[in-house]
């Protein structure tokens, strides 16, 4: 049924249509009429928050947590150019967005006007697609196509930019419907190569599975089948920072992260292995190492809906183009249908070879004196809260790298953190999209002190809409991976890598209206991580922590996956072959 | 001496320096993107180039469907053929591509441009401009006592080749089209 309605009141239309629940968004001019249309219903819930970076990561977080795209709304000109950075961010780690920005009206675009900027020429880079909208008439369609878009094949954000005449002016609505644009992503893998992958299942010898994002991203029945998978054929499994959770981290089968500062048993596998199955990664740089020495014994197949992820960085043997769930599924009926097979005297001795490896046992740290180790602090967290329904969310840095290899997660979508583009800042709003989400789970935000200052006003919004965000800031007064890598590769030159003039945090909460806790003591934490998960509110927890920790196992820039770093290296004098690196 | 046995101020180990040790051999390929014909089409894909590095040795574009509103770009484009697969890839990840063939491994293709060129001269230099553009095949589109402007078309071998032979006899200024290509045969 096609209705007449202005712009302004299709768009509210359009995602009542889509499903949307909740929106993030700071009004201005150009979204004026929108606004008021926002104002006058309550199917959807309008977050406002201090800053538009803050809505485009809190709808990321929102959009990871959940599995449905993220929506923001923001005004014209800054509002769309501080949208970027969160753009960018969802580009990169394939997360759903609909982002909607006002534009001036379409008789003054191009003529410098108040709060106008180039909205699709500056963000078309950083969407998927995006669109400007330059007739009512056209709107609705538009706006169901954006989330069409957004969510199909590999998901990303997307932009629509609406100028004012258009959302003022009446046309006609058009409600949601199957697209039929040309976009349509194939998501069966060609069972020819499938077939191959399961032949080379069956006489792998030291098989791998290399998982990421797009596990998550293709849905719970992909995690699901992938578990069947694993425990079926009984090879061991490694993901990316981006793929926690697809499998569980009590699984027997599970090696921990790989990559940068992966485990020692999941990168040596990795690199010795003799059949790869990438399902759903993109051997990322911080994945891989150096390429040239990248896994030199192994076949590799690659599970991917985006055929440009496909021999982009790494040539593969056996490319499968298709979605995780549709092709994990072809997959094990092949393998079952040929009787189930693998060669488990082989990979009952590779096994054995992991076990070794894992007896390095290379995430041990000794917690001893008052000073609180990093990793003790997210151990101590890990203990104290997996039983809870649990959500974390990370900044970028050091502890992002402890929290991935301190926490474990037992399910997709539980594990919130800016992956390809790195974003410091990106945690904290998140958190606040993902309670948003869940308002009676458990959120906790892993912190640094630096990436957590970057957009520390979303505090405001955590208090006005009374979510209980638990913001968990390893404070060590720098920035430590910046540090880390000063003191590795920069000749210990500290340049620009510490605050000297950080807030009292507690008295920052307080300010806000929140609660804050001062941690330094390893003796009180347990007793001051339980007040913080008591207290029904956000929370600002100032953990103080060893200063110069560095975060290991490390692959250094430029060296080969069984090249690593095991920490404890020297970083004064010469390194102990012994000590620090082994082979 | 640091822990990574890197001398101290050591700039050069970048976690970035890990391009893959594919074939380095250098290919042409002329790709025939059909995309919808829509505002900013063209800077997606002008864009993808720019972002990613490729190489434009040459790009056209018109509507060549006037009802389902699809525009044909030509792009002559050189790189690895890792490259070249990674370019096809990248064009079909843009929303508003239908289509990418790349003409070059689907068999022999006709490719075309167009090209102008003003030469002024007198004498000697003025007739055997004349007597070369008629070897070329090239017409006069424009003529004064002092100059000419000759319009050709061709592979851009043959149009590179006339403008070498036009250099010495006074050409003054060029413009090129682009390649135009299709594939032979059905």
């Amino acid at each position: 049924m096609t209705r007449k309605m202005t712009g302004a009141k299709m768009i509210v239309q359009a995602l009542i249509d889509q499903g949307v629940d909740t929106i993030f968004g700071y009004p201005g001019g150009a979204v004026l009429p929108i606004y008021d249309e926002v104002f006058q219903q309550n199917s959807i819930k309008h977050i406002l928050v201090r800053h538009e970076q803050g809505a485009v990561h809190a709808a990321e977080g929102y959009a990871r947590s959940t599995g449905k795209p993220g929506v923001v709304l923001v005004t014209s000109g800054p509002g769309a150019t501080n949208a970027v950075t969160g753009l960018t961010d969802a580009l990169l780690d394939s997360i759903p967005l609909v982002v909607l920005t006002g534009q001036v009206p379409t008789f003054m675009i191009g003529s410098d006007a108040f709060q106008e900027a180039d909205t699709v020429g500056i963000t078309r880079p950083c969407t998927k697609h995006n669109w400007l909208v330059k007739e009512t008439d056209k709107l609705s369609g538009v706006l169901h196509e954006a989330f069409h878009v957004a969510t199909s094949g590999r998901p990303g954000p997307v932009l629509v930019d609406i100028p004012k005449d258009v959302q003022f002016a009446t046309g006609t609505y058009t409600p949601k419907a199957p697209s039929t644009s040309h976009y349509q992503p194939q998501l069966k893998g060609d069972l020819e190569e499938i077939t191959e992958l399961v032949a080379a299942i069956e006489k792998a010898k030291r098989p791998v599975f290399y998982t990421g994002g797009g596990v998550i991203n293709s849905g719970p029945a992909a995690s699901q089948l992938l578990r069947e998978l694993v425990e079926a054929t009984g090879f061991p499994i490694t993901s990316t920072l981006m793929g926690l959770g697809c499998y569980p981290a009590s699984g027997d089968k599970w090696l921990g992260m790989l990559g940068m500062h992966g485990l020692y048993e999941a990168n040596m596998a990795m690199h010795d292995c003799d059949l790869m199955i990438n399902i759903g990664a993109r051997f990322d740089d911080r994945i891989t190492g150096v390429v040239d020495l990248f896994s030199p014994k192994s076949k590799k197949a690659h599970i991917d809906i985006d055929p440009s992820s496909i021999n982009k960085v790494i040539r593969v043997d056996i490319p499968i183009m298709g979605d995780v769930a549709h092709v994990l599924e072809d997959l094990l009926k092949v393998w079952k249908s040929r009787g189930r097979k693998t060669n488990s005297e082989a990979v009952a001795k590779w096994w054995k070879q992991i076990e070794e490896w894992r007896a390095i046992d290379c995430l041990k740290f000794e917690q001893k004196g008052k000073t609180m180790k990093p990793q003790y602090a997210l151990s101590r967290l890990e203990a104290l809260t997996k039983k809870y329904d649990r959500y974390i969310c990370t900044e970028v840095g050091q502890h992002q790298m402890w929290a991935a290899q301190y926490l474990g997660f037992e399910d997709p979508n539980r594990w919130m953190t800016s992956g390809g583009l790195g974003t410091m800042g990106y945690g904290f709003p998140a958190s606040i999209g993902v309670q948003m989400a869940h308002p009676d789970s458990l959120v906790i935000n892993v912190a640094g002190e630096a990436s957590w200052l970057m957009n520390m006003q979303e505090m405001g919004t955590a208090v006005q809409y009374n979510l209980p965000v638990k913001q968990f800031i390893l404070n060590n007064e720098r920035l430590g991976m910046v540090r880390q890598w000063q003191e590795l590769l920069h000749g210990e030159r500290y340049s620009q890598s510490w605050s000297e003039a950080l807030p009292d945090f507690v008295k920052l909460a307080e300010a806000f209206g929140a609660k804050g806790i001062l941690c330094k003591d390893p003796d009180d934490l347990d007793d001051a991580i339980m007040e913080m998960l008591t207290h029904d509110g956000p929370v600002i927890f100032d953990c103080l922590v060893e200063k110069h920790e560095n975060c290991f196992p490390m692959i250094p820039s430029g060296k080969a996956h069984n090249e690593m770093l095991l920490g404890e290296a020297d970083t004064q004098g010469v390194i102990d072959a012994k000590g620090s690196v082994l082979v | 001496m640091s822990a990574l046995k890197i001398k101290k101020g050591a700039t050069s180990h970048s976690a970035y320096n890990l391009r893959p040790n594919f074939s380095d051999v250098i290919e042409r390929h002329t790709l025939a993107v059909l995309v919808e014909n829509e505002p900013g089409v063209l800077a997606r894909v002008i864009g993808l180039f720019s972002g990613r590095g490729y190489n434009i040795d040459s790009l056209t574009v018109a509507e060549v469907d006037h009802t389902g509103h699809l525009s044909r770009i030509t792009i002559v484009t050189s790189g690895t053929p890792q490259v070249i697969e990674q370019i096809k890839a990248q064009l079909g990840r843009i929303i508003s591509v239908h289509k990418v063939n790349d003409l070059t491994v689907e068999g022999s293709t006709v490719e075309r441009e167009l090209a102008m060129f003003k030469v002024a001269g007198k004498g000697e230099h003025r007739v055997e401009a004349l007597r070369l553009a008629d070897i070329f095949r090239a017409n006069v589109v424009d003529s004064t006592l002092e100059s000419f402007v000759f319009e050709i078309t061709g592979a851009p071998e043959k149009i590179d080749a006339f403008a070498d032979l036009m250099r010495p006899l006074g050409l003054i200024e060029v413009a090129r089209t682009g390649v135009a290509a299709l594939s032979r045969g059905d």
